[in-house]
């Protein structure tokens, strides 16, 4: 495919949008091809240069396979597809491990590459010996073991689960040098199925001053987290399974509360308990945790929806386009308050905008893969996306979020992002230009993962 | 069985499968099976760990600040560092750049609404390698020294179920609650 002809048509008459992006449509016609993008560290080989093998009449048709697996693991080649963890140094069970988004597609995460936010570490739970208890003001205190939940009416629902800190790098005076996932992927989107919270706190009966409930886990922290009755009853259910098996331990085997669009943090993991309560318990981590100061000293609290985000996947940060050429914009959108309306990206540095094609079906607080072609001509450009909820919400600028919020929130960051590439093709994270910082610009936030 | 909506046959021929006679299945007036079991208070009890700014929860017990300063130099000061600024755990007191500041630091005194919650979650996480293994007695007196080392008591106060809900903390008034704001103009 020439630079300046697609499908016999002129890059004009396919532009959207301006330096080159192209009508979504063009997915649909045959021939189309896009460039190479590979990882600065990976090796390519080309369809010419395979010597090692006759594709014509490779080895493996010559030597039986390997046998059944009880369970299957992902090719050896696929090694680098891995979860990238960061734990603090005296504690290694306080941390956070980051899905890799930059290297998948779709909108399902697996469960080996869900992101995790631990504080101290992953209990290890016979799940016979597990129990929830539900109590406080209730008519009737009532405890359950795993046996007796699995064997309650299930329901299905597939959502994301977002850590409130996710992408607080961009809270930094210097962009980020890490692959997008590495500092975006404390987000990952499951089908989880399990038992309506609802139909529990039905049993049990709630009395009219229920307000909000306790929920804690049974891990080492025995995190604790207030919620809203409100939301309890709407869409909270207690997850036994995730992408059709159990739970993984280090998403909360055997039991998970999920909180649909609502702060990962909530969603506890191994929950054992239920309180029901008139008022919130003020948790660390609802207090001095998990809550955002302000430039004006004040702290915003109970900040529970996560606000529409979405993120280029690919070409994103350490990539590299290898020519000129047609490309294909990729990455996920979502929105903790319903459904991502429309995904526009720019490739001009936001000077001209055009809507992205959304992977259907597109659901309810979950992860919306969105695409669109694009025509890359060799100079130096920014591209970035923004997500539009059904609500009318606009993803910010960073400038934008910068000035409402400040610098020091740590939680709740969901800016645009931008990708510089250069003439080289080699894509970088940049902020916009009238915000690079110019002093201290050694000094970043402070806070870890604590 | 014609009559009866999707959910109550998929409950009993759940409970049919489970070896349970679905008439007493019929009888259940909850949305659910109803297989929770009873509880008494003595058994919650043991499981409640929960602390409320208002006291409730907080257990029989004291400890003053000489006590919970012995402690903390045992158990605390590794991760926590000395005098609570911070080593590689949260900075816990000694703060000197104000929340409006450049590079704020937020520490217990300077940021923590409610002492109950230093309680809270020292009884049920701290120390990190051995969690839950303080006593009631040294978890008052490991809360007494850090609000003693944040200016916020008397090196001769005791905390107890009494004296820990009512100590005032400097940034009480310092959040805004988002949810209920915006339940307010919904």
């Amino acid at each position: 495919m020439t630079s300046d002809r697609l499908n016999g048509q002129t890059l004009e008459e396919n532009q959207v949008a301006g330096n080159g992006l192209l009508d979504r449509r063009l997915f649909l016609k045959r021939g189309v091809q896009f460039g190479v993008i590979s990882s600065i560290a990976a090796a390519s080989t080309s369809i010419a240069t395979t010597t090692e093998n006759n594709p014509a009449d490779p080895a493996w048709m010559h030597v039986p396979g390997k046998p059944f697996s009880p369970y299957g693991m992902p090719s050896s080649f696929e090694d680098n597809v891995v979860r990238f963890p960061t734990q603090n140094e005296a504690v290694p069970g306080n941390g956070v491990s980051w899905t890799p988004l930059h290297l998948m597609e779709g909108s399902i995460t697996p469960n080996g590459l869900h992101y995790e936010r631990h504080h101290n570490g992953v209990p290890q739970i016979d799940p016979k010996q597990h129990r929830l208890l539900i109590h406080g003001l209730v008519k009737q205190d009532l405890v359950f073991s795993i046996a007796d939940l699995l064997r309650y009416p299930m329901q299905s629902k597939t959502c994301f689960i977002e850590c409130g800190g996710n992408s607080n790098a961009g809270w930094n005076k210097q962009p980020s040098r890490s692959e997008a996932g590495y500092f975006n992927g404390m987000v990952s989107c499951s089908e989880w199925t399990g038992v309506p919270l609802s139909v529990l706190l039905d049993e049990v009966g709630l009395r009219k001053k229920a307000k909000w409930i306790i929920a804690e886990g049974a891990d080492a922290f025995a995190m604790q987290m207030s919620i809203p009755i409100e939301k309890a009853m709407d869409d909270a259910f207690l997850a036994l399974y995730q992408n059709g098996e159990r739970i993984r331990p280090e998403n909360g085997y055997p039991l998970r509360l999920i909180v649909p669009g609502w702060e990962g943090v909530l969603n506890v993991k191994w929950l054992r308990r239920l309180q029901v309560t008139n008022r919130p318990v003020m948790a660390r981590n609802e207090t001095s945790r998990y809550t955002e100061l302000q430039p004006s000293g004040k702290a915003r609290m109970f900040t529970f929806p996560m606000e529409a985000k979405s993120l280029i996947t690919s070409p994103s940060a350490n990539m590299v386009l290898k020519t000129p050429g047609l490309y294909q914009i990729t990455g996920l959108a979502w929105t903790g308050r319903g459904k991502i309306n429309k995904v526009e990206i720019s490739a001009d540095d936001g000077k001209t905008w055009a809507a992205a094609e959304l992977q259907e079906p597109v659901l309810d607080r979950a992860f919306t893969r969105f695409r669109l072609p694009w025509h890359w001509n060799g100079k130096s450009t920014v591209i970035k996306s923004r997500a539009i909820d059904e609500t009318g919400y606009v993803q910010p600028e960073r400038n934008k979020l910068v000035k409402e919020r400040g610098r020091h929130g740590f939680f709740h960051y969901n800016a645009i992002t931008n990708w510089h590439i250069d003439s080289d093709g080699f894509v970088s994270h940049v902020y916009d230009k009238d915000e690079q910082q110019q002093k201290n610009s050694d000094i970043t936030i402070d806070s870890g993962w604590d | 069985m014609i009559k009866m909506n999707n959910n109550r046959k998929i409950l009993i021929s759940l409970l049919i499968a489970a070896g349970i006679n679905s008439s007493n299945a019929e009888e259940t007036t909850t949305a659910g099976p109803g297989l929770g079991h009873p509880l008494s208070p003595e058994e919650i009890a043991a499981w409640n760990i929960s602390v409320f700014p208002d006291g409730e929860g907080l257990p029989a017990g004291a400890g003053n600040v000489v006590q919970g300063e012995k402690i903390y130099q045992q158990k605390c000061l590794a991760c926590h560092g000395e005098n609570g600024l911070g080593a590689s755990a949260d900075q816990l007191a000694g703060a000197q750049m104000s929340l409006t500041s450049e590079y704020p630091e937020k520490t217990i005194g300077s940021y923590w609404p409610y002492a109950t919650t230093l309680f809270d979650v020292v009884r049920r996480a701290m120390p990190m390698t051995a969690p839950g293994t303080l006593t009631d007695n040294e978890t008052y007196a490991v809360t007494a020294y850090l609000l003693y080392l944040n200016n916020i008591i008397n090196k001769n106060d005791v905390m107890n179920a009494s004296t820990l809900p009512k100590v005032p903390m400097p940034n009480e008034a310092g959040f805004i609650n988002v949810y209920e704001i915006d339940k307010q103009n919904k």
